[in-house]
């Protein structure tokens, strides 16, 4: 992984520094909250319900075992002994004293993170593939790509008040693990016939009130023009984005509006006017970074580990786990695991210090010290040996880590709601319980299969209720919480925005829909083959409207 | 009252800003607003500069870049950075080698944003910004991760040799 130089920690010192002199103002009365309040903002820290919270950047989802153990450090000694992962492949926690936050950034520094660019309208945390590099159906590992971009975008004097927040995302794979087509800027790692690697480009995707699925807007860029493309890019938006209603504001609605062949246009005389410039990145350069990311030093094991079959036979509990939570790997023997962080009724991506301890010890003897966070907020061991499968299993058994849900109904993703964000309108946590719950049985959450519940607590669709199979909207309606549910969204490659069955359910009605809708699935489908979201898309709405809302109501 | 910086020191404004109607004093430097420039632009027998609005295009300026001694670009809020990027064209693209102002809400976290987009001259109405300029505050750091319109050749890092896109200011 990306290891800081002296340039990087001189410059991330010295923005620890001017923000502890920052909230020393602030603490004093110098600075109003009016004028700190872009500070923060661009230091990652939100003024929430309760407290501010504070949002730690995760570069593309990886961090080593010191890192952490740092966050378990973190959430011990300034919060509340845990942390929250975010659907940007980050870490937030939510009861920091503002007085506390700069020695948390000079704790994170002295291990190569920092909080910057995790808020505000600029661009936010580059994401990836959370099997990047690992994954079998990769053509390479995107990530010294977002590395280049992350540095690229880190405090870019021109893109820091931009009219709202961009977000992107890179892949290797022709199978889309990042919701890379619901991001401002999507990059799709591909290689030309002539065999070199460049990159796929979209844009214009995007979640929030106006879901809007991203536009290929380049086939193949070369991986020179990397940057001086992205900055076309955010230049024509800069200018031109709209400001009059920060609704509107994101690249999305300008590509949009403009439409795609226009916008293409803009973007591309930009381009040729910048591309031969300083942004140019050399051959050499890239290996530089890309040298960052080299696979580690895999042993030559056997296609099948006979231990992981022996176990497998063995104990069910384990063959269950194998089958949701271990994924195929690149290198024969190998295998990358979802620790999922959505045991029976928590809430999904809540972290305890004690678990993140855990994990990183895992992740440094197990993983080559490597982990991830996924934007489906769960952890990833992304490199661990077939053999030890089954002791990896016992420990994570042991710390309450071993849910064998990925994938499954209650991996639910869920924003965090009323129960802590400002701009919630009803919560979601609570509503991801009572779902986990009432799913909690494992025997009948396989034979659900696939399925992907997705919780916003408000429009602004945190949640990614747009690209759930099953999409959960909390609204609020003369004062009482309500649930609308979308049908039919999906954040993979054939990425597509749910759609809206019918008037909302109230708080204690919303899992009785849910098991409504997959009632109706398990009816229509085909065969136990046959996901939620094929059968959706064969079927329709229809069947599920009926089920949801019966004929007396219509009248 | 607005205090006019140049290289962070606090400088007298010769400049008399004219809205669309009032008339022009013969002889004086005078800052015109976009549309009344256009309109004519040879109107200034002194030096012209031009206010550009934040909602206003600067592609009407192009073709007279070299009879134009002042480019005034506007924030009408701190969070509006579309001035950011006009100073980046106007630098870089169409060379513009005259003084390009910052005015509107201008305040001491984006003074070094500026700078490094091409700005060579800020008018400060927030006193916070103003008192933290007159003390010497410096607002930025100088490690940057990316080139951008620097007024001053900037020294390139010593990492630049696997990483070209450092910059790092001379201090």
């Amino acid at each position: 992984m990306y290891r800081y130089d002296e340039f990087d920690r001189g410059f991330v010192k010295a923005r620890v520094d001017q923000f502890r002199e920052q909230v020393e103002r602030r603490v004093s009365g110098e600075l109003s909250e009016d004028n700190f309040k872009p500070i923060r903002l661009q230091n990652g820290v939100y003024l929430q319900l309760h407290a501010y919270m504070l949002r730690i950047a995760v570069p593309y989802g990886t961090l080593n075992s010191t890192q952490m153990r740092m966050l378990a450090h973190i959430a011990r000694k300034y919060d509340r002994g845990y942390g929250h992962l975010t659907t940007r492949q980050n870490i937030q926690f939510n009861w920091p004293k503002l007085s506390d936050i700069p020695d948390i950034l000079e704790d994170l520094a002295s291990v190569e993170m920092h909080a910057i660019q995790t808020s505000g309208n600029c661009i936010r945390n580059v994401t990836a593939d959370h099997f990047a590099g690992a994954a079998a159906d990769e053509v390479a590992d995107p990530r010294h790509y977002a590395e280049i971009l992350r540095q690229w975008s880190t405090v870019h004097p021109e893109f820091l008040y931009l009219p709202r927040k961009f977000k992107i995302a890179v892949i290797a794979s022709p199978n889309d693990r990042a919701a890379m087509q619901f991001h401002d800027i999507g990059l799709e790692v591909r290689k030309n016939d002539a065999g070199e690697l460049g990159l796929r480009v979209f844009v214009g995707g995007g979640l929030g009130r106006t879901p809007m699925v991203a536009k290929e807007i380049r086939s193949f860029l070369q991986e020179a023009d990397l940057l001086s493309y992205c900055e076309a890019i955010l230049r024509v938006y800069n200018l031109s984005g709209r400001r009059d209603n920060k609704y509107k504001a994101r690249i999305k609605i300008l590509v949009h509006e403009t439409g795609l062949e226009d916008f293409k246009a803009q973007v591309e005389a930009e381009f040729q006017r910048i591309k031969d410039g300083v942004l140019q990145l050399p051959r050499e350069s890239v290996e530089a970074i890309e040298a960052y990311f080299a696979p580690p030093a895999f042993e030559t094991l056997p296609a099948v580990s006979e231990t992981l079959s022996d176990a497998v036979s063995k104990n069910a509990a384990f063959n269950r786990w194998t089958r949701q939570n271990v994924h195929p790997h690149r290198k024969d023997g190998y295998a990358s695991l979802t620790i999922a962080l959505k045991g029976t009724g928590e809430a999904p991506g809540d972290v305890t210090a004690e678990q993140m301890e855990v994990i990183a010890d895992l992740a440094q003897r197990y993983s080559f010290d490597e982990l991830r966070f996924s934007h489906e907020q769960n952890a990833i061991l992304p490199h661990v040996k077939q053999d030890d499968l089954p002791a990896i299993y016992d420990v994570l058994v042991e710390h309450g880590l071993a849910a064998p849900n990925a994938g499954l109904i209650t991996d639910i993703i869920a924003c965090p709601g009323l129960d802590y964000c400002a701009l919630a309108t009803a919560r979601s946590i609570p509503v991801a319980q009572s779902i986990s719950e009432r799913f909690a049985d494992m025997d009948r959450q396989e034979d659900i299969g696939a399925l992907k519940v997705k919780i916003s607590g408000c429009i602004n669709a945190c949640g990614h209720h747009h690209a759930g199979h099953i999409g959960i909207l909390g609204l609020d309606k003369r004062g009482e919480e309500t649930y609308q549910v979308t049908l039919g969204g999906s954040g993979d490659e054939q990425a597509a925005v749910g759609e809206i069955v019918g008037r909302g359910f109230a708080a204690d009605e919303i899992t009785d829909a849910v098991e409504t809708i997959v009632n109706i699935y398990l009816e229509q489908r085909v065969s136990a083959e046959e996901t939620f979201l094929e059968t959706y898309r064969r079927v329709g709405a229809a069947p599920f409207k009926e089920g949801l809302y019966p004929v007396q109501e219509a009248a | 009252m607005s205090t006019l910086f140049k290289d962070r020191k606090p400088v007298d404004d010769t400049w008399v800003h004219l809205d669309g109607e009032q008339p022009i004093p013969q002889g004086a430097d005078v800052i015109l607003p976009l549309a009344r420039y256009i309109d004519d632009p040879k109107q200034v027998s002194g030096r012209v500069g031009v206010f550009v609005e934040a909602g206003e295009q600067i592609e009407a300026l192009r073709d007279h870049m070299d009879a134009i001694d002042l480019i005034a670009l506007d924030f009408p809020t701190y969070a509006d950075g579309r001035a950011f990027s006009k100073a980046r064209l106007l630098r870089d693209e169409w060379a513009y080698a005259g003084e390009i102002r910052a005015v509107g809400d201008v305040r001491i976290d984006q003074v070094l944003f500026m700078e490094r987009c091409g700005f060579t001259s800020l008018l400060v109405s927030h006193q916070p910004t103003i008192d933290s300029l007159l003390a010497g505050q410096d607002p930025g750091i100088s490690f940057y991760y990316q080139p951008a319109a620097e007024n001053a050749p900037v020294p390139m890092a010593a990492e630049q040799t696997a990483r070209p896109w450092l910059r790092r200011r001379s201090v």
